[in-house]
């Protein structure tokens, strides 16, 4: 017995290191068809990394102190050895994370990887998703600049509009009537601590659910269903090496792109770093514009697109919750969208185009035009859930109807109650945009032969 | 068809079509930092005219002579209230004074150019103008009403605008600036006072983020090795799925 045989056999007796290995990667049997979507959970992972120790570093430097915070981070920018080599890093890191994490979810959507056995993979993923908002919200405001005071005024704002409780719940918030000190001080505290702690056990919880079922495909099938004669699936092959290298390639392609945004745009033209965040955060100036981070964008244009404050939370609220909910809203039983309708792909792909509008609409003031626009496409983002449950299943022509007439109803309510001379026009056209989606997506299947599925084969595809 | 698409796209994202909506007009301004005079020339401009009244609270003496080449004895020249080439850039004037004499509180200007951008700060050094409705008999047409004097009178001289009336807008008459007229001359011709302005605007790019010296090189080394590393983990890759099929 070799040295190293035999110090791994002493270990193993004392802790499962050699199975532990084995079970997550060199005998953990992951689809041989993985394709490009694919690269994304191992780069939302590289990012976490990277991330935390970025942060550590700056936390080095770094001063929660109203009166010291803007002027640390310039420090860190100047003073510090390779500071702003970190600093970027950990900027560009917030905006990369959620670019992969966003990739990474539609990965999700288009190939069902959400839907049985995998809702609780679908769950833990979301709860990721939450903590890593809160994470950025409360990371924002450690450069005391004038975005990261005023947003996280807004923000927290918000919370002030639920009834009863909401004056005293944003002032709990925050710690004191405005944002002050005592917010900076427990933001840090969330963002170097508490929330990174949450979220390296939800993606723990995370990775250990998906080893338990094993991962999805691009073609939806169950690898586990074709198994050999020695019980490993005949579609599968080691996680290690053969993922471990190819994700390797993954990551030099992602770090060229990362490189380039840090070395050379590190503001992308003030959409990972604000403008006005080069301003130190002054309670007594709001600025002109406040718009939040992009990522943030889809939510606050949901928020924006209606008056009401409160109804305004609940409809931004309620645009992450509803993604909660898709294991149990798509119930087709075939995965894949390459065995779903053409239909149900084209939903999929005015999803993502409707997503990325909403967060165009969101950096920008709402001008008429572009607000109208607000309330149509969120709107549709909250009608694509029916639609995706309106989809799991061929529906009689009169249920089609009555879905379409019963839907466009109900916003049409509030199309009438806000009608008036000067928005008629607008609210007209826009109002083709929510009813022709409606109207596309339920009697497409009645007249056309678009929602046709196909057969999904036995065994993998290349 | 096309045409409908490129309407339909103009109103959807009207950002798209003007990059900036509303504001004033921005000169762009060439920003070189590979240029040391530039820099040089833009630094003592700096430390002569803004200096006075604004800090620069970040901003190390001795930095900024490593970075852009100033000896030690240079440094000591330019340094009126500073003792010791480490300290920073900041002035004595105390807030409350400040507050009384302009109104405002004065901004600190290191990270500025950040903010603002640089073909702003071109403009607004550009843009000052005789206004005798103002404290200091100027205002500034890219910052209207700012508390600012015109620090640079001497070197640009002092001029009045030339407004042109347009109603296109209904009944309401506009006025706007269409250029300027000397009224008296400075030290300073116009191409002088523009280059000068440019080399102090290219002074506070390098201040508002020293690091840019660098950062596109080293930028440029890191690119090389992930080309050189992509083609290495790519032919691994390969290898290792030389067997799937």
């Amino acid at each position: 017995m070799s040295k190293m045989t035999e110090f791994m056999g002493w270990i193993d007796a004392r802790f499962p290191m050699t199975k532990m290995w084995e079970d997550h990667m060199a005998k953990y049997y992951a689809p041989k068809n993985f394709n490009f979507w694919y690269f994304f959970g191992s780069l939302a992972l590289l990012v976490l990394v990277l991330q935390i120790v970025t942060g550590i570093f700056l936390t080095m430097h770094y001063k929660p102190d109203a009166n010291m915070a803007f002027a640390s981070v310039e420090y860190i920018m100047r003073d510090v050895d390779g500071g702003w080599i970190i600093r970027y890093m950990h900027s560009t890191g917030a905006s990369a994370f959620f670019i992969v994490v966003y990739l990474h979810m539609f990965r999700g959507l288009m190939y069902g990887s959400f839907k049985q056995p995998r809702e609780l993979i679908w769950l833990f993923g979301m709860f990721i998703y939450l903590a890593l908002m809160a994470e950025a919200f409360m990371g924002y405001l450690l450069p005391w600049g004038q975005m990261s005071y005023w947003g996280a005024q807004v923000i927290v704002n918000l919370f002030g509009a639920i009834p009863v409780i909401g004056e005293d719940l944003s002032i709990w918030i925050r710690g004191d009537y405005v944002i002050s000190d005592a917010t900076l001080n427990r933001f840090f505290a969330f963002h170097v601590a508490a929330v990174p702690l949450v979220l390296l056990g939800l993606v723990v919880a995370h990775i250990i659910a998906l080893h338990e079922v094993g991962s999805n495909n691009p073609d939806g099938i169950e690898i586990k269903k074709n198994k050999g004669p020695d019980g490993i699936p005949l579609d599968g092959i080691p996680f290690h090496p053969y993922y471990s290298v190819k994700d390797i390639v993954g990551v030099v392609v992602f770090l060229m792109f990362f490189a380039t945004v840090m070395f050379f745009i590190p503001e992308v033209g003030g959409y990972f770093l604000e403008h006005a965040n080069f301003v130190p955060a002054d309670p007594l100036k709001t600025p002109e514009h406040i718009a939040p981070v992009w990522y943030f964008t889809p939510f606050y244009t949901m928020l924006r697109a209606v008056p009401d404050p409160f109804l305004g939370v609940i409809a931004m609220g309620g645009g992450v919750v509803i993604l909660f909910f898709l294991p149990w809203l798509d119930r087709n039983p075939i995965k894949s969208m390459r065995y779903r309708s053409i239909l149900h792909k084209m939903n999929l792909m005015f999803f993502a185009a409707v997503f990325i509008y909403l967060g165009y609409l969101g950096v920008n003031p709402p001008e008429p035009v572009l607000a109208e626009m607000g309330l149509r496409f969120s709107e549709v983002y909250f009608l694509f859930f029916f639609i995706l449950w309106f989809h799991s299943k061929t529906r009689s022509a009169g249920f089609s109807y009555l879905s379409l007439i019963a839907l466009v109803g109900l916003f049409s309510i509030y199309d009438l109650a806000r009608f008036n001379e000067d928005n008629m026009g607008l609210v007209f056209i826009s109002w083709l945009i929510p009813t022709g989606y409606m109207a596309i997506m339920t009697l497409m299947p009645i007249f056309t032969n678009l929602n046709q599925e196909k057969p999904v084969p036995e065994r993998v595809t290349k | 068809m096309k045409k409908i698409i490129i309407t339909l796209l103009m109103t959807l994202m009207p950002a798209l079509g003007m990059a900036s909506g509303g504001g004033v007009h921005l000169d762009k301004v060439e920003i070189d930092l590979q240029n040391q005079e530039s820099l040089q020339n833009g630094a003592r401009l700096f430390i002569n005219y803004c200096l006075s009244c604004h800090s620069a609270a970040y901003m190390r003496f001795n930095r900024m002579g490593k970075d852009i080449g100033f000896s030690t004895e240079q440094l000591k020249e330019l340094m009126y209230s500073a003792e010791k080439v480490g300290e920073t850039m900041t002035v004595a004037m105390r807030g409350e004074e400040a507050q009384k004499w302009f109104g405002t509180k004065i901004p600190d200007l290191t990270v500025v150019a950040r903010a603002r951008g640089a073909d702003w700060l071109y403009t607004y050094l550009r843009t000052f103008y005789l206004d005798d409705s103002r404290p200091w008999g100027v205002n500034n047409a890219t910052f209207k009403d700012v508390g600012m004097p015109h620090v640079l009178w001497e070197l640009e001289g002092l001029k009045k605008p030339i407004y042109e009336t347009s109603n296109e807008h209904g009944a309401e008459e506009s006025k706007h600036i269409t250029g300027y007229e000397i009224v008296q001359p400075g030290k300073m011709s116009k191409e002088e006072y523009d280059n000068a302005m440019r080399d102090l605007v290219n002074f506070m790019v390098y201040m508002g983020e020293p690091a840019k010296l660098k950062r596109y090189t080293i930028g440029i080394w890191v690119l090389l090795f992930l080309v050189v590393f992509f083609v290495v983990s790519y032919a691994l890759k390969k290898e290792y799925w030389k067997d799937v099929h």
